[in-house]
């Protein structure tokens, strides 16, 4: 059970952990809030729609708003009472824009929707597994809020052989997963049980980081004598980024995911701890996911710790509960110091990636103006993804983003220790970012463009085409009458076959309208929407194809 | 660029001038043999090109309009400067130490973009520029234990190139040892013969200070300044290839140990060659620099028209490195090895 080879990754950090100050205490539950704020998109993927209007009253655990695609989840009501506005808000998000939200005032009563529950799992086949999971509105907790349901599924082409389970929680600071293995073990070996049958996984690993000895005694504790068959606990070595995907399987099995690969493509599926709750959860109660545990913790605050929030708390309700007064000097992150961002604004809610809240001392984790790259090379050697940053920075810095592809600029992992070790305090990160979300603005563009040069190219050949008919017409009518003329038949004939033909033509292209229109009638206002943005965004590309045009005819 | 600051939020873990200060105090313990063996000429030249270096940087700085205080405190113009002197020999006048480092940070660091964006090593190309131009000059070793050449005697010479009463230039001046083996060997001398005849403890004198560069250098390693992969390329790559040709002809090939503990060896392999703004940076990289570096010098001290090789090799391969950079990226996280 503990003697598991391991290997290890590149590069990486031995970090301070910080993590003792916020596990002095069990989790506590945070009060219900007057007004949550439930952003509908929480995950990666397309938003969910909401379903609800303002005014509606609404149950604890009701859905608010659907998943609209395949890669979606949608999103639930944390406690019941009134929906009294959908609007923009503000939103954790490194981008600082606002996102839709649907605000719910509480009415204290947390009052549940009928629970369905399913206390034998193994009653539901894979797929309605699945759904369960996907009902529930289940994304991944580790941070990266990936929709489960899609990881449960490995497709006709795959079979599982692994399934990791990982609670190695690699960032200083955060320890809500630790915290959830201390006290909820056995609900964790419950989820990951509902996880196997899924997947239908052969063998199960659950990884903790070697500096949290509690958890791991706990869960070993928790584990069944024949459930060791087939899940060991494993401890890792505490370097961070253990705990990312391809770093944490690479430590297990030895085995690197190539890029632009997933994990499944090699028989190994990962999870994160609290994910496998938030699954037991859903499936022996019935329960959506409408609650995590938040850490909430810095030097500053006096009392660090964690809390079990609802989803859609607004951060300040917490700040309140905690006796904490934010001030300038101070700076609020969510998640972890090395991946975390600035949140902007105060009130934000908490979503289902909301690991950490980190208060920080401006002062003390600012850094100076930075520097030029004096290409010391000290970012690739701690790189875990075995890049080059000086050269990733280098051409980012100069726009050439031919060359930081070539460089493997969509291999990093944004884990932040390249900027974390630099001597010249250059924000690499911030580059990496920037770079990629240039390369997909461009992308779409490109794609837009081509698209337009298809249309032109293809009214070209339209024009082109119809010219021909034109004159094969001319060349027909020509030959009709030759013929007549030369058989002596009369006029009429050719006239009468002529007409026939045209009719033929008219009956044809009716027909084909009518075709074209089947879709167009009884549309509901929302698709009539739909198809006129689409053709107003025809209509601009239309343009970019003339204007591309005039430019290629002045050439 | 973007609004918000980007993650990581982790106070500052190093910062340009602390390795650059770590350099500096690297380079005390050789420092400290030069003084004592060759009297104050070294320590004189360093104060002239410190002064020069700081006047320079700060008129570039002015006029590139960049920021003085946080590129003055990076303390790389003072490598330069101090590298550069304890290149020139003990008896260079005021002028020739400040046209070095003139031309090393004007020409070849700030004109080319200031810290950073150099591709030649600012000292280095100081160095070979004063060599091309002033040959004599720049042989003017004062023999080690001329006791009585005093700190007023070597600054009255740096200033004013005036001797002590009694004394020419040639009399007092002499070659350094590669020099010396070279010039000996073209006069068909055994090494034998050469080392022989050359004064002992001027041997010694470079052995030490050799000696103490190692010991400077293994510190900078250990405190992870620089790396290990390209001083560990140049020696194992100057050693093998001088026991590669004093094999057969020991009379007529210095041996390996000579040429690791002479001349700009260690300096060149621990100080000079890792300036990491000029070396390669990829860790393969690192060794084909490191070993070209090597085979270069031992090149240019056996068959070329200078004693020491070191600014030259590491010119030439400064030359090469966006190449080699280019050819020698690691394998990526989830390539296949190849
Ligand atoms: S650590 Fe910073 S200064 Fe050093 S090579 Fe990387 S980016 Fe450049
Ligand atoms: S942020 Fe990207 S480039 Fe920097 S160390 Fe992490 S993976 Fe490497």
């Amino acid at each position: 059970m503990t003697s598991q080879r391991l290997w290890h990754f590149f590069g990486g950090l031995r970090l301070a952990g910080h993590k003792a100050m916020s596990m002095k205490e069990p989790v506590k539950a945070a009060p219900i809030p007057k007004q949550l704020v439930i952003p509908v998109q929480q995950h990666i993927g397309s938003a969910a729609e909401p379903i609800v209007k303002p005014g509606e009253r609404v149950l604890k655990g009701q859905m608010l708003a659907r998943a609209t695609e395949y890669v979606s989840a949608p999103i639930h009501a944390s406690t019941s009472g009134k929906v009294v506005a959908i609007e923009e808000r503000p939103v954790p998000h490194p981008s600082g824009l606002p996102g839709l939200c649907i605000v719910l005032e509480s009415d204290g009563e947390d009052r549940w929707k009928e629970l369905q529950p399913h206390p034998d799992y193994t009653e539901l086949d894979p797929s309605a597994l699945r759904n369960v999971i996907r009902d529930a509105g289940i994304v991944g907790l580790g941070g990266a809020g990936f929709p489960s349901f899609i990881k449960l599924n490995p497709g006709p082409d795959n079979s599982v052989d692994t399934l990791i389970l990982n609670g190695a929680e690699c960032e200083p600071y955060i320890t809500c997963d630790a915290m959830l293995m201390q006290e909820h073990p056995r609900r964790i070996i419950d989820g990951l049980l509902i996880m196997k049958h899924a997947l239908r996984a052969k063998q199960c690993i659950i990884a903790i980081e070697d500096n949290k000895k509690v958890a791991h005694t706990l869960l070993v504790n928790a584990l069944h004598e024949h459930e060791a068959e087939f899940i060991k606990i494993v401890q890792i070595p505490t370097i961070y980024p253990t705990g990312g995907e391809k770093q944490l399987i690479k430590v297990l099995t030895g085995k690197e995911i190539p890029s632009h690969h997933l994990p499944i493509n090699l028989g190994i599926i990962c999870h994160n701890v609290a994910t496998a709750v938030a699954v037991a959860d859903a499936v022996e109660l019935g329960k959506p996911l409408i609650s995590r545990i938040v850490t909430f913790t810095g030097e500053l605050l006096s009392k660090p710790c964690n809390l079990e929030v609802l989803i859609g708390t607004p951060f300040s309700d917490l700040f309140d509960f905690c006796h904490y007064q934010p001030k300038e000097s101070e700076r609020i992150l969510m998640g972890g110091p090395m991946m975390g961002f600035i949140i902007p604004d105060n009130h934000i809610p908490v979503i289902k990636t909301t690991n950490c809240i980190l208060v920080q001392d401006k002062q003390k984790t600012s850094r100076p103006p930075a520097m030029p790259c004096i290409r010391c090379g000290r970012c690739a050697d701690v790189c875990p993804a075995r890049l080059l940053p000086q050269q990733l920075y280098w051409y980012a810095h100069a726009k050439d983003f031919d060359k930081v592809q070539d460089y493997h600029l969509f291999d990093c992992i944004e884990c932040g220790c390249c900027a974390h070790v630099c001597p010249s305090n250059i924000p690499l990160v911030q580059y990496y970012r920037f770079a990629k979300t240039e390369i997909w603005a461009q992308e779409r563009e490109k794609k837009k463009a081509d698209l337009a040069r298809r249309r032109h190219e293809f009214k070209l050949f339209r024009l082109e085409r119809k010219k021909q008919e034109d004159e094969a017409r001319k060349r027909r009518k020509k030959a009709l009458l030759q013929k007549a003329k030369d058989t002596g038949g009369t006029e009429k004939d050719s006239k009468k076959a002529e007409i026939e033909a045209a009719l033929a033509r008219v009956k044809a292209k009716r027909e084909q309208q009518s075709r074209q229109r089947k879709n167009v009638e009884n549309l509901t206002p929302q698709q009539q929407q739909t198809i006129e943005a689409v053709e107003e965004r025809r209509r601009r590309l239309r343009n970019i194809g003339t204007t591309e045009s005039t430019d290629k005819d002045s050439d | 660029m973007a609004v918000l600051q980007s993650s990581p939020h982790t106070p500052p873990q190093n910062s340009v001038s602390n390795m650059m200060v770590a350099v500096l105090y690297a380079l005390i313990p050789g420092t400290l043999v030069y003084l004592y063996f060759f009297g104050w000429g070294t320590i004189i030249n360093m104060l002239i090109a410190l002064l020069t270096a700081v006047a320079c940087e700060a008129l570039m700085l002015k006029l590139r309009q960049r920021p003085l205080r946080p590129f003055l405190m990076d303390g790389s113009a003072l490598v330069t400067a101090v590298l550069l002197a304890l290149a020139l020999p003990t008896l260079a006048p005021w002028w020739l130490t400040v046209i070095g480092t003139a031309f090393g940070i004007i020409i070849a660091k700030h004109l080319y973009g200031g810290l950073g964006y150099n591709p030649f090593n600012p000292a280095m190309v100081g160095y070979a520029m004063l060599l091309i131009s002033f040959p004599r000059e720049m042989t003017a070793w004062l023999p080690s234990g001329i006791e009585d050449f005093t700190f007023l005697d070597s600054l009255r010479y740096t200033l004013f190139e005036v001797l002590p009463h009694g004394r020419d230039y040639d009399s007092i001046t002499m070659a350094t040892p590669l020099d010396l083996v070279k010039t000996q060997l073209g006069l068909d001398h055994t090494m034998e013969e050469i080392i022989g005849n050359s004064r002992g403890l001027f041997q010694q004198a470079w052995g030490w200070i050799n000696l103490m560069f190692l010991f400077g250098g293994i510190l900078l390693i250990y405190m992870k300044v620089i790396g290990w992969r390209i001083p560990l390329a140049i020696l194992v790559s100057l050693f093998v290839i001088s026991t590669l040709f004093a094999i057969p002809d020991p009379d007529l090939r210095p041996s390996p140990w000579f040429h690791l503990f002479s001349g700009a060896t260690m300096l060149g392999a621990f100080f000079i060659a890792t300036d990491p703004v000029t070396a390669a940076t990829t860790p393969r990289g690192q060794f084909i620099y490191g070993c070209g570096i090597g085979i270069l010098l031992y090149v240019i001290r056996t068959w070329g028209g200078y004693p020491d090789g070191v600014a030259f090799a590491v010119l030439l391969m400064n030359m090469a490195v966006p190449t080699i950079d280019y050819y020698t990226q690691p394998r990526v996280f989830g390539e296949e090895r190849d």
